[in-house]
């Protein structure tokens, strides 16, 4: 099986008419996914690549006869994606991919706090989406859908990550290793996100396909400590490997600097590199130094946990 | 965004809490007019975007107008932290009864901004909550709901404070954290925030930073607070030239995104990489094997090949720099076969051969059979998925420094 995602889910792209939204539209139907509308204001009675466009969420609803389709990847300009997000929650739409970036924090935690009301869940912002290899996509995760099919074959691994590049690079690894990916979720590179490591575990938890979880985290915020506690808590049947980058931030010469993604601002002690990889590891994940270590030590944890 | 004291007083002002009849100047005989006007014992306060100042010499207690004039003269003298200061704050020397820190900022696990209170204000509130966890109050609060005073007044209670000080701290809490949302703050604090002999409560010295993503909105307060849009976002980091170059590349094009930074970095290895989880990984494997790199760079979102060029010139012109490294994680919306164009181009320009300049290129991923055949004809060494990135970085390393990890 999978997580967030499967062959049936129906979704819908708010901002199809924008370029980034055009090319991701195509991606996504090239790779199997259904897509069953697209919203632009002003723009209704077009077509992207088949898709047919509406003003509003609402009638997408009534072209789908009713029925809310089960997602939606936000595509709209910052200043507009608290907005769309709202109506796609409105229109009572249960899984948003929010691939914007650059959003005020104010904002985000206004849309995390709606779609926690409605029971929907939250994916980024600043994400490139959901991937379950060879069943389907939502959003540009993994590229174009020959692209995708390269360094996704379906198997044992969960990956989740804070960049949407290195979702990509992980899963290849792990692909080409012959261990595969059960889903790959770009959680997304913001100071807040809608869902996070620990969030998504019970998901992974329930997914039978899923024997193991490789996370990519970085300095800033306290994402890596909440998974730690997480794993404390609870008596996880899955094994996770988490990789750091960005260690060279912890070095005096670098302080108070930000790289990568705007989450990376480290603002208390127990953002650095060092604590984190300390605070995982004292909860049983390893941290490896290479991504290429990944696929033996997953290979060594499953051998650990499965009777000979 | 940063602000300074004087502007960040007037920010609490403006949402309704009360602040000391102070005065902001550049002009050290101004500073004894404001002085006079208040009449008794004044505060010097240099107006500087770092903190120490008390260390510093930048804060003085001035007696007279003519000490305060004096006292200002001295310290717009003094640099702090490396910068001088925009001006001084005047300010009266306070009765002061108690002081108490009120501070409002985001928790990521939460998903809301969380309220902070302590009745032991005036040190450091990170301090606090580790010797004295019982004297901090904290709460979140809805971004949805509106805000109700009971909240404010909940945090205080849970700090142990109450009668009559609950009663008048209670609503400059609320307002803080009203403005806090209001104003997309990522930090607004007031500490200490003060209670005079008199009962009466007052904001005497008060920090604020504004989310750089939430500027495009707060036009109004920054024009306000006569901020002009020259000073940016205020980071406290001056651009190298190197920075500033990368910058202007950018702006130029609107395809694509390229960043480059150099503060902080003194090798001989140029890193022409991306994308932004990409970067941190390739520079931390750089530098884990031996290597010294000359710069952190990002390239991602499909950049033009003038772009690629500008960024990897930049790298090239760099003191120390002979070769670049090219690596970037797996693309799928970046094109390998621009990215070689560019930085070949680059090379060419400069007189350069690519085939030396470019000791390793590792870019995988959406069209790379085309990047590679332009690659072959330029004889440069690239490699595919199948050589990590910590392999990558190791070659241009071992290449360039000729030392091997």
């Amino acid at each position: 099986m999978s997580i967030l995602i499967d062959q049936d889910t129906t979704f819908i792209i708010q901002g199809i008419t924008g370029r980034e939204a055009v090319n991701l539209t195509r991606e996504c139907l090239d790779y199997g996914s259904k897509i069953v509308g697209g919203v632009t204001p002003g723009r209704k009675g077009r077509e992207v690549h088949g898709v047919p466009v509406f003003d509003t969420v609402e009638q997408v609803v009534e072209h789908n006869g009713g029925v809310a389709p089960d997602g939606s990847v936000v595509t709209v300009p910052p200043a507009g994606t608290r907005d769309a997000v709202f109506e796609a929650l409105h229109a009572g739409i249960k899984t948003i991919v929010i691939v914007t970036e650059r959003i005020p924090r104010r904002d985000v935690a206004m849309m995390v706090e709606l779609a926690d009301a409605k029971g929907a869940r939250i994916i980024g912002p600043n994400c490139l989406g959901v991937i379950v290899p060879g069943i389907a996509k939502m959003g540009g995760i993994g590229g174009p859908a020959r692209n995708a099919a390269v360094a996704y074959q379906p198997g044992a691994v969960g990956v989740m990550s804070r960049s949407g590049g290195m979702t990509t690079e992980i899963s290849s690894t792990l692909t080409a290793a012959g261990l595969g990916v059960s889903t790959a979720v770009s959680i997304g590179g913001d100071a807040i996100i809608g869902s996070t490591y620990a969030e998504l575990m019970p998901y992974f938890e329930a997914d039978e396909q899923t024997q193991a979880i490789v996370i990519y985290t970085e300095p800033g915020g306290r994402m890596e400590a909440q998974l730690a506690q997480w794993v404390k808590e609870h008596n996880s049947r899955l094994p996770i490997i988490a990789f750091m980058a960005g260690k060279f931030m912890d070095d005096v010469e670098m302080q108070g600097m930000s790289f990568g993604h705007a989450g990376t601002i480290v603002e208390g002690k127990e953002d650095s590199a060092t604590e984190k990889i300390a605070r995982l590891q004292e909860a049983g994940i390893p941290v490896v130094q290479r991504i290429d270590e990944i696929p033996d030590l997953v290979k060594a944890k499953l051998a650990e946990r499965s009777p000979a | 965004m940063r602000f300074f004291e004087f502007e960040a007083r007037e920010i609490v002002k403006r949402a309704g809490i009360p602040v000391t009849d102070y005065g902001f100047t550049t002009d050290p005989s101004e500073a004894a007019t404001i002085a006079a006007r208040i009449g008794g014992p004044t505060v010097i306060k240099s107006q500087v975007l770092a903190g120490g100042r008390m260390k510093a010499g930048g804060v003085k207690f001035a007696d007279t107008p003519e000490q305060a004039e004096s006292y200002a003269r001295d310290i717009l003298e003094v640099e702090i932290g490396g910068h001088m200061p925009r001006g001084v704050l005047v300010d009266p020397k306070a009765e002061v009864e108690q002081e108490y820190y009120a501070g409002v900022v985001w928790d990521g696990t939460a998903k809301k901004p969380l309220m902070l209170f302590s009745d032991m204000g005036g040190i450091d509130i990170e301090q606090v909550a580790e010797e004295h966890p019982d004297h901090v109050g904290r709460g979140h609060f809805s971004t949805l709901e509106p805000f109700s005073d009971f909240q404010a007044k909940q945090v205080i209670a849970a700090a142990g404070v109450t009668g009559k000080a609950l009663q008048r701290a209670t609503p400059v809490l609320a307002r803080l954290a009203r403005l806090f949302l209001d104003n997309d703050m990522t930090l607004a604090e007031i500490n200490p925030l003060a209670q005079l002999k008199d009962g009466s409560f007052v904001a005497l010295d008060a920090h604020m930073e504004m989310e750089n993503e939430g500027m495009p909105r707060q036009q109004g307060l920054i024009k306000a607070l006569g901020i002009g849009a020259d000073e940016g976002t205020r980071e406290d980091h001056t651009p190298t030239a190197f920075e500033e170059a990368v910058k202007a590349i950018d702006a130029a094009d609107h395809r694509g995104v390229i960043q480059g930074k150099d503060t902080g970095f003194s090798g001989n290895i140029g890193l022409v990489i991306g994308a932004g989880g990409g970067s941190l990984t390739l520079t931390d494997a750089v530098r884990q094997q031996g290597g010294r790199p000359a710069n952190y760079s990002e390239i991602g979102g499909n950049p033009s090949v003038a772009k690629a060029c500008g960024l990897a010139k930049q790298v090239l012109q760099k003191d120390g720099v002979e070769k670049i490294a090219v690596m970037m994680s797996i693309v799928s919306n970046t094109r390998v076969d621009i990215v070689a164009r560019g930085v070949i181009k680059a090379c060419l320009e400069l007189g350069k051969d690519p085939g030396e300049t470019i000791a390793i290129f590792r870019i995988p991923g959406a069209w790379e059979e085309e990047g590679f055949k332009i690659l072959d004809q330029y004889g440069i060494e690239y490699c595919d998925r199948s050589v990590s990135l910590w392999e990558a970085a190791g070659r241009a390393v071992t290449k360039i420094q000729g030392v091997t990890a």
